[in-house]
C-alpha cells in the first residue's frame, strides 16, 4: 500500500500562562493511498492539533517540538507559510465541524467554492464559474447555477456542510482532513453527508483522514482506526481488528460504553475518572490512573507499541510476553468471539461497512 | 429599498420635528435676554425690540409661527449680525465646517480601520502596544488639547502651517488632524476587537485551509465582516465631531457653524440656536440614514431581509 502521508513522531506543545501544554506527544501514522483513516479518540485527545500541524494552521502559541509530516517528498513541518499556502486547498483540503459558522457570511457561495480554483489554478472567470457549478451539483446543491449567488444565511445546516464539502473538493485534492463534518448536523443529514463523502472519495480518489468521536461513524466510513490518548496513539488496526479484537484497555473502554442492539443495561457504562492533565502527563501509561487493568509498570514506564498483525499494533504492556493474561470485559470477549468466527469462516480484511444507508440525494 | 428609504425620510422628519419643539421651549428658558446693552435700555425701548421681534407674543405663538416659518424654509433673522437671516448665515458659514467634518471623518475612519486592523492581526506584539497607546491617547486627551498642542509644535515651532487661518487646504491639516484623533482612536479601539473576533472565526480558519495567504485572508473575508459593527460607530461619532469643532473651529478662528453656534448661545441669539441645532440634527439623522444603507450594502443578512419584509 502506498503512503501518500507519513506523520513521524510529531510532537506538539501549547505556551500557556500555566507552562507548556503536551497536547500531542510523539504521534506516528501513514495515510494510505485511497483509504480513509479515523483518528478517535475524546476532546482533548490531540486528533485536531495533529490535522492543524498537518496544514500548518496551528495557533501561534503552539510549538512543533519535534517529528516530520512528509508529504509528496516535502517536510510540511518545515515548510514557510508560502509554501503551505500552495498546498492547502490544493493538495490537501479541510472540513470542519460546524457548518453554521464555516462559511462567510457576507460572500456568495458561487465566490467561496471557487476561491482555491482562483488561488491555485489560473482558470478563466467562465472556467471556474463552471467547474464551480458542476461540484456544486456534484455535492446535491440543486439549480445550483442560481444559487452560487446566494449567501450562506440562505441556505440550511445539511446544504451548507454540503457548499463546505464542495468548496474543499473543487480542486481534487489528494488528502481530505474531515474534522468532525457531522458532529453539528442532526443524524438523518448525518447519513446523507458520510454517503456523500464515501461517494465523493470514489470519484476523485482521495485519501481521508476523518477525525470524530463517534465510533458509530467509524464503523461506517473507515478502513482504518488510530485510538487517540492524551497526545498519543494507543491502538491502530484495520475498522474490524478495532471492533472486535481491541487490545488495548481504553479501546475496551471505548467500545464498552457504545450501546449495541444487544444492551439490556439501565445505564451505559462510562470509563471511570477524567483525562490526565496535560501540562504534567503521568510518567508511564497515561491512561492507568483509569485503567482497571493496569499492571505496575504502567505508572513507571509508558509502553511501547506492540505488533499483533500486520496492520495493528497497540501500546499497551498487556501484549508483553511476560504480562500476565487478563479476561477482558464481557461485551470484548463476545465481539473477540465473532471475531474469530468471522476469520474461521475464511475472511480476510474486508472493509466491511456496517451502516450504508440509501438516502435521497438532497436535504431541501 | 426605495419603499425602505422613503420610510426611513418619513421618520426622520418626525425625528426633526421634535427635536425642534424640544429645542425651542428648552431655549425659552435660557436666562438672560438677546440684548447685551440691556442695562442701557429703557423699558419702552425693550418693549419696542420686543414687538419688532415678536418676543412680545405668547411663547405657544411665537413657537407656531416659528415651526411655520421654518416649514417654508424661513428660519428667521438673526439678532446679533446686524439681522442678517439665519439661513444667510448658515449658509455662508457651513462650508469651512462641513468641509473640516467630512475631512475629519474620513481620516479618522480610514486611519482607524487601519490601526485596529494591524494591531489586531499583530497582537500582543509592539505594534498592537503602540496603537492601543495610541487610541487611549486619542481617547483621553480632549481635542482641544490636541489643537494647541498642533498648534504650537506644527505651527508656532516647526512652522509648517499655518496657526490659526482659513484660506487654503493646508491651513485645515491641523484642525482636521485635532479634529479626527477621537473618530480614530474610537475606530481603531472598536476595529482591533471586531477583527480579532473575526480572526478566530471558523470561517477564516477555514480560508487559511484552503490556502489564502495571511494578506488574502484579511483583504478578502476578515475587513468586510469586522468592519459590519465598525459602521454602527458612524453615527454617535458624527456627533462627536460636530460638537468637537466648535471647540476646534474657535481655536482655530476657522468661520464656520460651530463657532457660530457658540456665539448665538452665549447672546441669546434665539433664531440662530435654532437655525445651527436644526442643521445639525439634519446631518445627523442624514448620517444615520446612510450608515443604515452602508449596512445593507456590506451586510447581505441585512440587506435580504429588509427588502423581504418591505417588498
Amino acid at each position: 500500500m502506498e503512503n501518500i502521508l507519513e506523520v513521524k513522531d510529531l510532537t506538539v506543545n501549547f505556551g500557556t500562562f500555566a507552562g507548556d501544554v503536551q497536547a500531542v506527544r510523539g504521534v506516528s501514522f501513514d495515510l494510505h493511498k485511497g483509504e480513509t483513516l479515523a483518528i478517535v479518540g475524546e476532546t482533548g485527545s490531540g486528533k485536531s492539533v495533529t490535522t492543524k500541524a498537518i496544514m500548518g494552521l496551528l495557533d501561534s502559541n503552539a510549538k512543533v517540538a519535534s517529528g516530520t509530516i512528509m508529504f509528496e517528498g516535502q517536510d510540511l513541518l518545515k515548510a514557510s507559510a508560502h509554501e503551505m499556502a500552495t498546498v492547502n486547498g490544493n493538495s490537501i483540503a479541510e472540513i470542519i465541524q460546524d457548518p453554521m459558522t464555516s462559511l462567510d457570511p457576507t460572500m456568495t457561495i458561487g465566490k467561496q467554492v471557487s476561491e482555491p480554483l482562483r488561488i491555485h489554478k489560473s482558470m478563466s472567470k467562465e472556467k471556474a464559474i463552471a467547474r464551480t457549478k458542476e461540484v456544486l451539483e456534484l455535492v446535491g446543491i440543486q439549480n445550483a447555477a442560481a444559487r452560487m449567488k446566494d449567501y450562506p444565511h440562505q441556505f440550511s445546516g445539511g446544504q451548507r456542510q454540503r457548499i463546505v464539502i464542495a468548496m474543499a473538493l473543487v480542486n481534487y485534492p489528494k488528502i481530505l482532513i474531515a474534522d468532525e463534518p457531522t458532529t453539528a448536523l442532526d443524524v438523518t443529514i448525518q447519513a446523507q453527508i458520510l454517503n456523500l463523502m464515501t461517494e465523493l472519495q470514489q470519484k476523485i480518489d482521495t485519501s481521508i483522514i476523518f477525525i470524530t468521536h463517534d465510533l458509530g461513524v467509524v464503523a461506517g466510513m473507515a478502513d482504518r482506526v488510530a485510538v487517540m490518548y492524551a497526545g498519543k496513539i494507543i491502538e491502530v488496526g484495520t475498522v474490524d481488528e478495532i471492533f472486535y479484537d481491541p487490545k488495548h484497555p481504553y479501546t475496551w473502554g471505548l467500545i464498552n460504553s457504545m450501546p449495541t442492539l444487544d444492551t439490556k443495561a439501565d445505564r451505559l457504562y462510562a470509563i471511570p475518572g477524567t483525562p490526565p492533565d496535560l501540562l504534567d502527563p503521568p510518567k508511564g501509561d497515561a491512561f492507568a490512573p483509569r485503567n482497571a487493568y493496569a499492571l505496575k509498570i504502567d505508572t513507571q514506564q509508558a509502553p511501547p507499541f506492540f505488533p499483533v498483525t500486520a496492520t495493528h499494533a497497540a501500546a499497551t504492556w498487556l501484549l508483553h510476553p511476560a504480562a500476565p493474561t487478563v479476561t477482558p470485559p464481557p461485551e470484548i470477549v463476545r465481539r473477540q468471539a465473532i471475531y474469530q468466527q468471522m476469520i474461521a469462516k475464511g475472511f480476510d480484511q474486508p472493509n466491511n461497512p456496517a451502516v450504508k444507508l440509501n438516502t435521497p440525494a438532497t436535504d431541501q | 429599498m426605495r419603499k425602505y428609504i422613503l420610510k426611513r425620510v418619513l421618520y426622520m422628519l418626525l425625528t426633526l420635528f421634535l427635536i425642534a419643539t424640544i429645542t425651542f421651549f428648552l431655549m425659552k428658558l435660557l436666562p438672560g435676554t438677546p440684548y447685551q446693552n440691556q442695562d442701557k435700555m429703557s423699558a419702552s425701548q425693550i418693549h419696542m425690540m420686543n414687538v419688532q421681534y415678536g418676543l412680545n407674543k405668547p411663547v405657544w405663538q411665537q413657537y407656531l409661527i416659528y415651526i411655520f416659518g421654518m416649514v417654508h424654509g424661513n428660519l428667521g433673522i438673526s439678532f446679533q449680525f446686524s439681522s442678517q437671516p439665519v439661513s444667510y448665515l448658515i449658509a455662508t458659514r457651513i462650508g469651512p465646517s462641513l468641509q473640516l467634518g467630512i475631512q475629519a471623518m474620513i481620516v479618522g475612519s480610514i486611519l482607524g480601520i487601519l490601526l485596529g486592523a494591524i494591531a489586531a492581526i499583530r497582537k500582543n506584539t509592539w505594534a498592537d502596544t503602540l496603537a492601543t497607546l495610541l487610541a487611549i491617547l486619542g481617547m483621553s486627551i480632549p481635542n482641544f488639547v490636541f489643537a494647541v498642542l498642533l498648534q504650537y509644535i506644527l505651527g508656532f515651532k516647526l512652522k509648517l502651517f499655518p496657526i490659526a487661518l482659513w484660506d487654503n487646504f493646508s491651513s485645515s491639516i491641523l484642525p482636521t488632524i485635532a479634529l479626527a484623533m477621537m473618530p480614530l482612536a474610537e475606530t481603531a479601539r472598536f476595529m482591533r476587537t471586531e477583527m480579532i473576533d473575526v480572526l478566530n472565526s471558523d470561517y477564516i480558519m477555514l480560508a487559511r485551509a484552503k490556502g489564502l495567504t495571511q494578506a488574502g485572508v484579511v483583504w478578502h473575508h476578515a475587513l468586510r465582516n469586522s468592519l459590519i459593527p465598525v459602521i454602527t460607530l458612524a453615527g454617535p461619532l458624527a456627533v462627536n465631531l460636530m460638537t468637537g469643532s466648535m471647540v476646534v473651529e474657535n481655536i482655530f478662528s476657522i468661520p464656520g457653524i460651530g463657532e457660530q453656534f457658540v456665539k448665538s448661545i452665549t447672546t441669546n441669539d434665539y433664531p440662530t440656536i435654532m437655525g445651527v441645532t436644526m442643521v445639525y440634527s439634519l446631518m445627523l439623522v442624514v448620517v444615520i440614514l446612510i450608515v443604515d444603507i452602508l449596512y445593507g450594502i456590506i451586510d447581505p443578512r441585512i440587506r435580504l431581509s429588509g427588502s423581504e419584509v418591505n417588498a
